[in-house]
């Protein structure tokens, strides 16, 4: 059983300080739902307002509709999986996994049944005797979700719980929660700062900076279409251009940069005379000349072979490089550090967007 | 000569570790061992042992072994010491159950060992009731500057002499001390209460005695419990004396063991508190131990008393250990 989970302009504060500002949107019933953003940004203080854990300050939180307020971590059906894990130390794997049953009173044999389908869930057959000491990460990481599966929650919370891994394992890991979440079809939102977990793994996600949801979208349009600065910078790697808007048409807009008059696609209507950014991404850049709103040349200060592509630093303005990817069957020519090098871009992978908050490197 | 062969066991004890280091050396032989003088220089390692044997031995080993014999022998006075008369005997540990003088069951001795190791086991109890939820409080419920207010709170009545502290809640609780002042301006009572003669003031004045030593145990051990797995818990349904049960307290059980096992045999052990609190017709048994050393001069009979108790009070924490599965390694962590 899945359920929905509503946020109506929820408000948290802690003293003066404004965790979550004014945060709405509407999660479907058996959704992968992400909330990304960087450390501080608000996401697991909205975690913790749907686990039940905090109470806004202003607005209401429903889950499958029913408003939450007055109702405790403990009589929501909700789970929530712990960035640490907090798996107790003192109790055997298949207490752990049950011990939400028990303190539902299931009985003992019942308890054990259960464990024993969760254990084969989770891969683990067999190991319900064992201390979660004995355990090696990725196996713990499994039991904890058995743990908060056990108890048949609509709605599972992971507050990054894949940080603690390796890279390989992590990898493995996000393929695994994702067939997990099918498999059991209730809806999950996770908290995370990796962009890639987010991407990879959710239905939607809700860019979030400095306590303010900045977008909502699937992937493809957080990535494609970010709406603000902040989201453009902060999913997936992106070039600023920053300047003025020299001209703006229907099909888009020219940004005066340091590097000339350049061309993107004006989806948020700048207009002429803002301040705004240009936005193009590594893997959109070619070397060569192209037209000449759409190229830039700088001194090259640095390559970097990364095995499946190449990366080339170019000298850009304040300071911040600019990054140009270029995939390892391409067949270009890589340009030799300290030379002064052409890149270009399909005007249509340009991207102007209103001046704001950069997301910080 | 009985007591001379007392004091050769430590010698033999250390011959014995001399022997077994010596064997140790030849079957496990290290080369990249060196050996205690290659690593210290002889002067240092001289020094070295002879302070630890000082320390050891003269201060610690040898008062108790001197007490341990002289608990297996018969009073004497200085004349007759070493004569026909200083023989072994279990006549002071017999005198404990029989009374020497008329051969009756010594029932006034038995039962103020029984009523000090009750009354210390319910002082212990107390004791943990009170400070379990201040150092639940304290560790994971409260703000840094509410804690650090509290933590002086607790501390700065122990900067008081004990016999002072004593002595100021015997006048609290005196029948015309402030509290049945109050209890009888309020109306709540007519005569005063005598809150010294039912041991009230005993019970009080212990669990004040040994509260810190209960407090900072508890403490250490809840403190360093990661507040998820509280969380954790109560997110999975449990209500909260469930988390309490199930996660806060057996983590804690070191420590709970710790902070009871310390504060049973200190109360056991305690003079003060139980002489100046206690009812008329409260007889402590350290009170007893104290009175065969210092107004009978029977030393002897004194040691063997403080030999007893001390045997009652390891028994009873081994058990209470025992009962709680909590092994004697894990509450000195």
């Amino acid at each position: 059983m899945s359920a929905d989970v509503e946020l109506d302009r929820v408000t948290v504060r802690f003293g003066q300080f404004t965790a979550v500002k004014e945060a709405s949107l509407k999660i479907a019933g058996g959704e992968f739902f992400s909330f990304l953003g960087p450390s501080g940004c608000g996401k697991t203080t909205i975690l913790r307002t749907v686990s039940g854990f905090l109470d806004p300050s202003e607005g209401a939180v429903r889950i499958a509709g029913k408003d939450m307020i007055g109702i405790g971590a403990n009589k929501r059906p909700t789970a929530l999986i712990f960035q640490n894990l907090a798996l107790f130390p003192l109790m055997t794997v298949a207490e752990n996994i049950t011990y939400g049953l028990r303190v539902r009173g299931m009985s003992k044999a019942d308890r054990r049944k259960r464990a024993d389908e969760l254990l084969h869930l989770i891969a683990l057959p067999g190991q319900g005797d064992k201390l979660v000491s004995e355990l090696s990460g990725g196996q713990k990481q499994r039991v904890a979700i058995a743990r908060a599966l056990a108890v048949e929650p609509q709605v599972l919370l992971l507050d990054e719980p894949l940080s603690a891994l390796d890279l390989k394992l992590r990898q493995h890991m996000r393929n695994e929660l994702r067939a997990i979440q099918q498999r059991v079809g209730i809806t999950f939102i996770y908290i995370t700062h990796d962009q890639g977990e987010a991407l990879t793994m959710s239905d939607r996600i809700a860019v979030m900076n400095n306590g303010v949801i900045e977008q909502v979208g699937d992937g493809k349009a957080v990535y494609d279409e970010p709406r603000t600065s902040f989201v453009a910078s902060f999913v997936g790697e992106n070039n600023p251009f920053a300047g003025r808007v020299a001209k703006a048409d229907g099909t888009g807009a020219v940004v005066e940069t340091p590097f000339g008059l350049l061309r993107g696609r004006n989806p948020n209507g700048v207009k002429e005379g803002d301040k705004a950014i240009l936005f193009v991404r590594p893997e959109a850049l070619r070397v060569g000349e192209g037209s000449k709103d759409a190229t830039v040349t700088s001194t090259v200060l640095n390559v970097a072979f990364e095995g499946n592509a190449s990366h080339i630093f170019l000298k850009g303005a304040d300071k911040k490089d600019i990054t140009l990817t270029v995939g390892r069957l391409e067949r270009v020519e890589i340009p030799e550090q300290g030379s002064t090098a052409s890149v270009t871009y399909n005007p249509d992978l340009g991207l102007v967007l209103p001046e704001g908050k950069l997301a910080r490197e | 000569m009985s007591r001379l062969f007392v004091y050769l066991i430590p010698v033999f004890v250390i011959a014995v570790f001399m022997v077994m280091a010596h064997y140790e050396k030849r079957l496990a032989h290290d080369p990249t061992h060196r050996g205690f003088f290659d690593r210290n220089g002889t002067v240092l390692g001289v020094t070295f042992i002879a302070l630890v044997a000082f320390w050891t031995l003269f201060l610690v080993v040898l008062p108790y072994l001197y007490m341990v014999q002289e608990s297996f022998h018969p009073k004497l006075v200085a004349a007759e010491r070493g004569g026909p008369k200083d023989i072994l005997t279990l006549e002071q540990y017999r005198s404990f159950f029989i009374q020497p003088t008329d051969g009756e069951v010594n029932t006034t001795h038995l039962w103020a060992f029984f009523f000090s190791l009750a009354a210390s086991a319910a002082v212990t109890v107390l004791n943990f009731a009170i400070c379990y939820p201040l150092a639940y409080y304290m560790a994971q419920a409260g703000s840094v500057q509410k804690v650090r207010l509290l933590m002086l709170a607790l501390i700065v009545p122990y900067w008081v002499n004990e016999i002072l502290r004593a002595f100021s809640l015997r006048l609290l609780l005196a029948s015309k001390g402030l509290i049945n002042q109050v209890l009888m301006g309020v109306g709540l009572t007519d005569a005063p209460v005598d809150f010294l003669g039912n041991n009230v003031g005993l019970y009080v004045g212990l669990s004040y005695a040994y509260l810190l030593v209960m407090m900072f145990p508890l403490y250490n051990a809840v403190e360093s419990l990661d507040k998820n797995q509280i969380e954790a818990a109560r997110d999975l349904g449990a209500p909260w004396w469930r988390i309490h049960k199930d996660v806060v307290v057996p983590y804690a059980k070191p420590g709970i063991a710790s902070g009871c096992t310390m504060v049973f045999m200190l109360s056991a052990g305690s003079l003060a508190a139980p002489q100046f609190l206690g009812g008329p017709q409260t007889l402590w048994f350290t009170s007893i131990v104290y009175d065969f050393f210092f107004q009978a001069f029977n030393w002897p009979r004194g040691a063997a008393y403080a030999f007893l108790l001390l045997a009652g009070c390891i028994a009873l924490v081994m058990l209470m250990l025992r009962v709680f599965k909590v092994s004697l390694g894990e509450t000195i962590k």
